[in-house]
């Protein structure tokens, strides 16, 4: 039969030794698994945008959600997210240039990468913490209605107001349930800063609120013909303002008081919003974290110099993959949340 | 393999001058919004969202082929990982984006008789 062109070289095809499409065990399997993973992130983020389709109409400005920066106040959209990904894009950048090194066997030198690379990542958690502690302690506060419609408020001029500049206050004998009151094991959950008849009152007394609804304007035919918007206000493409006496009508409908953000509601707008955010950013803050453990084990084994005596970096680039996939990821998290 | 490696430091930092550039350019447009890309519109969305997405896609080109080192690998592995990767994720885009343009068509269009925000 046809044994004729057995060479040397295709002996060792079934004892190992081989590699399949050029690339050794190790890094073709951490393809496929970049593969794999890429796939879970697409379902992800194809989630969001179904969720966001289907409520095209009500979904909210990202702009208006995440506008903070450490020691600036006032709305700052932007720059915080821009600031994350130049972080990232830059440990991407020191860990490409850890696995140069190592391809030249520069021990010294992928050490000072692969620690610029960890602190990078750390800078990056760092970020995302502070990212959420705004999205979760939330800035103006709205009322949620029966429907699970959001109502935020603005003043005349079409400024955003807290519930702090809304609600009056009414006094109440209302105690609030401690361990030291009741019984020992129990307390009340945290209740919202105000009452739902604190917001309506405070709406009604006061000539200069009005509602702003999850609807976005677009100032479509029949937007303009509808007579409880607001007749200046409404600018395309941002939420609609209703006039003083919708406002009044609609805040009828307040059923919850909402500050910040939960994986029930949010103060934001949709509720899928918020579940979306914490899931796809905590799903990427975790692969980030396990990056960032991965490259501390990587770290040490090079410092010990394993494989230095192991006469190959290639560890450092199968991590290096990791790594820049997770940059990878947070390129489209960044595009689709923020910018989009 | 791992020996006599030429050093590509040069590219590198090309590449992260490219990318570091991009992602100006998409800050930018993201804060000032111009209104000619902004309030117009162009196969379903806005012009400004199709550039992101296409500075996005050129981003992720870089640092899959730079970084990744995608461009130094064989033919055959570059196919069974970029071209399945993008095969499946096109495929499922289309039709889920397709799906939830109907679901918000039959929600909110005329003769609805569900009010799903109110």
């Amino acid at each position: 039969m046809g044994t004729t062109a057995t060479s040397a070289a295709k002996a060792k095809v079934w004892e190992g030794g081989n590699e399949p499409l050029g690339a050794s065990y190790g890094k073709l399997m951490m393809w496929i698994f970049i593969l794999s993973d890429s796939l879970t992130f697409t379902g992800f983020l194809i989630a969001y945008g179904f969720m966001r389709y289907k409520f095209i109409d009500i979904w909210p400005i990202a702009d208006e959600v995440f506008n903070h920066f450490p020691f600036i106040h006032g709305d700052n959209p932007m720059y915080f997210v821009a600031l994350m990904t130049f972080i990232l894009i830059f440990s991407s950048v020191t860990m490409v240039l850890a696995v140069d090194a190592g391809h030249q066997m520069k021990k010294n030198k992928v050490v000072t990468y692969m620690a610029l690379t960890i602190a990078g990542g750390l800078f990056f958690i760092g970020s995302q913490a502070y990212e959420w502690t705004n999205f979760i302690k939330g800035t103006y506060g709205a009322v949620e209605t029966k429907g699970g419609a959001i109502l935020q408020f603005v003043d005349l001029e079409g400024n955003r107001l807290s519930l702090d500049q809304v609600a009056k206050p009414i006094p109440t004998e209302r105690v609030e349930n401690t361990r030291s009151r009741g019984l020992w094991f129990t307390e009340e959950a945290k209740r919202a800063p105000y009452t739902t008849q604190e917001v309506i009152e405070g709406l009604k007394a006061n000539p200069n609120v009005l509602v702003r609804t999850e609807f976005i304007y677009r100032g479509t035919d029949e937007q303009k013909a509808d007579t409880s918007l607001h007749p200046t206000l409404n600018k395309d493409k941002h939420k609609v303002v209703l006039t003083r006496e919708a406002s009044i009508e609609r805040i009828q409908d307040a059923a919850y008081v909402v500050k910040g953000a939960s994986h029930v509601r949010n103060e934001y707008g949709n509720k899928l919003f918020a579940n979306l955010f914490f899931f796809i950013t905590g799903f990427h803050g975790f692969h980030v974290s396990i990056g960032i453990l991965l490259n501390i084990i990587i770290f040490i084994n090079v410092l010990l110099g394993t494989y230095e005596k192991r006469g190959s970096y290639e560890m450092v680039e199968k991590v290096g993959l990791y790594w820049h996939f997770v940059d990878l990821v947070w390129v489209f998290v960044f595009t689709f949340f923020y910018l989009v | 393999m791992a020996q006599g490696h030429a050093s590509n430091t040069k590219r590198i930092w090309n590449v992260f001058w490219i990318l570091s550039i991009l992602t100006i350019i998409e800050v930018v447009l993201g804060i000032f919004k111009p209104a000619s890309l902004h309030y117009t519109s162009f196969l379903g969305t806005s012009p400004l969202n199709w550039i992101f997405i296409i500075l996005t896609i050129i981003k992720a080109y870089y640092i899959v082929w730079a970084f990744m080192h995608m461009e130094g690998e064989k033919a055959s592995l570059r196919w069974s990982i970029v071209g399945t990767g993008m095969f499946l994720i096109v495929y499922i885009i289309v039709l889920f984006l397709l799906e939830a343009v109907y679901v918000h068509d039959v929600l909110t269009g005329p003769g609805s008789i569900s009010k799903w925000i109110f």
